[in-house]
Formats: structure tokens, C-alpha cells, sequence
């Protein structure tokens, strides 16, 4: 795709705020504001508004978080607001509610913060706009290159374990926007998470541009870059505290709603079933039981686990998840299902326990300290007791009904 | 992250010292400490912290390291079960972890 954006081209919103300090080669071919007529006077109706910004192309919108451009020797690069709209905002949060999460993205390219010259920093990101708005909202005061990947939108950590923040993604992306015709060094800065996927000698071989390994979190670039682009021993250390656990569970929990209705609608349908085949008040007086164990079941799984993670015993996640799916669902059951003897009560609490271990080792997937190994090495010493307990307690859940 | 501890002697993790150059690659980008360079060497001081991303094997200009690298999913994994690792992904509908 040919879309370099070259001249013509010129003063976007206003062309004050066009910044080409310390590069020689400014020569807008600038088209003047188609010349509005001297006199103003609209010939009907209401004034008219601005003319289009000769930035604007046909088939193409300005993003609304682009505040102007930035003119480089090799064309015009957007200039990135550094604080976050309400729009953002909203859209961010949507996304940690699992809504449009998989279009939450930016374009991969270059763009800039502040007024950028030749000397200036190169930082790269991924192109997940979650990342990205992390990334220029800590670029306040910076004037800095932001080189974009395209990891399909996906955060640099997943996206450097699938590659796509990956070496050849960077050396590729290098070229397209001819980085080593628009800053003058040969130094580009990673996030340390990218480097799962990227090979720095591999980078430095192909393009000649060196990789600075930056700090894992976008919040400590400021003191980053204050320090000489040296990440201190705290930056490098990944945490994984009680806010950053607690974010992921909406997005945990929007995963297991479908499974969980559809395993909730099973159960009611089972707990129809009894003396008489099927009875209607069963299917709702057991199955409302049923429900709220495999509910807190659910909420063990899902959102104690994940919050109790450093607290519960076990290193296997489905044995933690296990403890939090007891811990939750014994009083559940206790409280619903005394009509239905100790079979009943056992069933409930074995089925719902098994979910909470399940949904606990798939919150593995979110975590940043778990490795393949280990999931796998949990995984097949768990799922035989996880399948045991579900086929045990739906067997004693059925029997509970013919007391 | 010390106060996160997964499973124990799993990790696939290989250190030859022999053929290590002491460049600190591995210690500047493994995110949980496994590596210090000791004696103009690196040498494996937290093994367990390792969680398999591969970086530093991946970073390390003799390839002295050696790791089998992936992804600590349980949905990944099952994936790979099913499809075969080229065609797994994580997270459902193509999203991810």
C-alpha cells in the first residue's frame, strides 16, 4: 500500500503548531486554504464552518486523539495527544469489560509527542490502543518517535510470546516508515516484555538500529528516559499486585458467562427430572439451588481466586481454585439445598468446586508468572479429578431427587 | 514477584556456561530475576521464577540458553491438545490472554 503520507499536506487544525525545529529539509508544498471570499457572508443559511485541513484525505478520518502533525525528512508524522479524552477513557474501560476488545486498536506507524527532531527518542509499542494510550499518556513531557507494531491488537506481552511483536514485525516496520531517514541516531526503546519476541542482535544486524531495553511498565519511561534511558532493578521486575489482579476479572468472568449459562440451564433441566420424570416446580425450586452453587462457584473461581491469589494454598491454580470453590460453596449449599439430603448437598459442592478449579487454572493464562510446563504439568494431573468431581456430583445431584 | 511462586522444578531452562560470553543479555531481559552474572558469567540463581518466555534464550548472542519457550495458558494448552500448537491461539474468538 502506497500511503506514505507526503506533501501536499499542511497545517492540520492550525498550522502554528507545526514544529520542524532542527530539520533542515521543511519545504511544505503547502496548499492555501482554498481562498475563502473576501467577504465572509455566507450566501444562505448559517456561517459556514472551516475549511478541510489539507492533512485530510479522501477516504481517511483524523483520529480524534491526533492533534496536529509533525514534519520529519520523511513526510509528516501525527502528533499524539498526552492526555486522555473521556472517550478514551470509556473505550479503555469498555475494553477491560470485554466489550469491542478485539477492535480496540490503533494503525501501526510512526507518530510523535511533543516536538520531535532527528535526535530525538524512538519509543515502540504494540498497536493495542489500551497500550498505546498507556504509552502517550506517560509522554507528557517528552519529545519523542512512537513506532507503532502491528500485533493485531494485542498488548506487547501476548503479542511477543505469538511473535507478532516480533522481530521481523519491527525490522519491517523500521523500513516503512524509513525511521533512519527521520531520526539522525541508531538507538530505538523496547518495552523489556517485547523481548520474548525480539531479537535485539537480529534488529541491530538487519536494520542498524540498536535495541535499549526499556522498564516493563509504561509509567516508569518518564524516569526512564530522566535517567539516561536506564532502567533501574525495580523497573525490570514484573508485579502483579492486588489492582492489577482484580482489572482482569471482568474480562475473566465475561469469558465463563457463556459456558456458565449454558452449564446453569443444564442443571436446572436436570434437576427437573425425578420421581414423577419431570416436574416444573422441581425444575425451579432445584434449580434455582443448583444455580446459586454453580453461581458462587463461578465467583470462586473467577473473582476469589484471582483476588486471593497470593493467599491461597496450593501452587497448582486448580487446587487454590479448588480451596476457594469449598470455602464459597459449602455455605451456598448449606443455605439452599437442605430439602435435598447429603447427597444433594455433596453433588451441588462437587460440581460447583470443579468449575471454580477449572475457571482458577484458566486464569493462569492471565497471570504473568506461570510457565507452559507448569500449566501443562497442573493441567494433567487436575482435569481427571475436575471431569471425576462433575460426573460424581451430577450422578449424586440425580440421586438426591429420589430420597 | 517473589511473592508469587508457581510450580517447582518444572521449568526447561538450560544454562551452558561454558559456551556464555557474560554479555547480561539474559539478566537484562528475563522479568523475574532468574540470571546474575557472576565471575564474568551468567549463572541461573532463581530457577524456579523462570516462567519459559524465551527472551533471554531468544536474546542470547552464543546461544548458551536453552529453553522451550511458550505460553502458560490452560486455554492455550488445551488448544494445542486439540489443534496442534500451530493452529492454537489463545483466549476464545481469537482474542487473547
Amino acid at each position: 500500500m502506497d500511503i506514505k503520507p507526503f506533501a501536499p499536506a499542511c497545517g492540520c487544525n492550525d498550522e502554528q503548531k507545526m514544529e520542524h525545529k532542527g530539520l533542515t529539509s521543511f519545504t511544505p508544498f503547502i496548499l492555501s486554504s482554498p481562498a475563502l471570499a473576501t467577504d465572509d457572508t455566507p450566501c444562505c443559511g448559517p456561517p459556514a464552518g472551516p475549511a478541510s485541513s489539507p492533512h485530510e484525505r479522501a477516504g481517511y478520518a483524523i483520529c480524534p486523539y491526533v492533534d496536529g502533525f509533525v514534519m520529519t525528512t520523511e513526510g509528516f508524522a501525527p502528533r499524539v495527544k498526552t492526555d486522555l479524552s473521556v472517550r478514551d477513557t470509556l473505550s479503555n474501560l469498555l475494553v477491560r469489560l470485554n466489550v469491542n476488545r478485539n477492535t480496540h486498536k490503533v494503525a501501526p506507524g510512526l507518530y510523535a509527542v511533543g516536538h520531535p527532531d532527528a535526535s530525538s527518542p524512538v519509543l515502540v509499542t504494540a498497536n493495542y490502543k489500551l497500550t498505546f494510550d498507556h504509552v502517550r499518556s506517560h509522554l507528557k513531557t517528552a519529545h519523542a518517535f512512537i513506532l507503532v507494531l502491528d500485533t493485531r491488537g494485542i498488548n506487547v506481552w501476548c503479542a511477543a510470546g505469538k511473535k507478532t511483536f516480533g522481530t521481523e514485525e519491527l525490522v519491517n516496520r523500521i523500513r516503512q516508515v524509513r525511521l533512519s531517514g527521520v531520526v539522525s541516531h541508531r538507538n530505538i526503546i523496547l518495552p523489556q516484555l517485547g523481548a520474548a519476541g525480539v531479537s535485539a542482535m537480529s534488529v541491530k544486524k538487519q536494520t542498524g538500529f540498536s535495541v535499549i531495553w526499556g522498564p516493563v511498565s509504561s509509567q516508569d519511561i518518564p524516569s526512564f528516559m530522566a535517567d539516561g534511558m536506564k532502567a533501574r532493578p525495580e523497573m525490570r521486575r514484573l508485579s502483579f499486585n492486588l489492582a492489577e489482579r482484580l482489572i482482569l476479572v471482568p474480562v475473566e468472568l465475561s469469558i465463563a458467562a457463556k459456558p456458565a449459562v449454558m452449564a446453569l440451564l443444564a442443571l436446572a433441566v436436570l434437576s427437573g427430572f425425578g420421581p414423577g420424570f419431570f416436574s416444573f416446580t422441581a425444575f425451579f425450586q432445584r434449580g434455582i439451588t443448583a444455580g446459586a452453587t454453580l453461581l458462587a462457584g463461578v465467583v470462586a473461581g473467577a473473582v476469589f481466586t484471582p483476588a486471593f491469589l497470593n493467599r491461597l494454598p496450593g501452587s497448582f491454580f486448580s487446587i487454590k481454585g479448588a480451596v476457594a470453590g469449598l470455602v464459597l460453596t459449602i455455605p451456598t449449599a448449606l443455605a439452599f439445598s437442605r430439602s435435598w439430603g447429603i447427597s444433594g448437598f455433596l453433588g451441588l459442592v462437587f460440581v460447583s468446586t470443579a468449575v471454580s478449579s477449572w475457571l482458577a487454572m484458566n486464569f493462569t493464562g492471565a497471570t504473568p508468572f506461570t510457565s507452559p510446563s507448569g500449566v501443562e504439568k497442573e493441567m494433567k494431573r487436575s482435569m481427571p479429578f475436575q471431569i471425576g468431581a462433575v460426573v460424581a456430583g451430577l450422578i449424586l445431584w440425580m440421586m438426591s431427587a429420589y430420597k | 514477584m517473589k511473592d508469587f511462586r508457581y510450580i517447582k522444578n518444572v521449568t526447561t531452562i538450560e544454562l551452558r556456561r561454558d559456551q556464555c560470553v557474560g554479555c547480561g543479555a539474559c539478566e537484562t531481559v528475563c522479568p523475574h530475576q532468574v540470571f546474575t552474572i557472576s565471575g564474568g558469567k551468567a549463572a541461573i540463581i532463581d530457577r524456579d521464577g523462570c516462567m519459559e518466555c524465551g527472551a533471554c534464550a531468544l536474546n542470547c548472542p552464543t546461544k548458551a540458553i536453552r529453553v522451550s519457550p511458550g505460553v502458560g495458558c490452560a486455554a492455550y494448552i488445551i488448544q494445542t491438545w486439540i489443534k496442534g500448537p500451530e493452529k492454537a491461539a489463545c483466549g476464545p474468538g481469537g482474542g487473547c490472554c
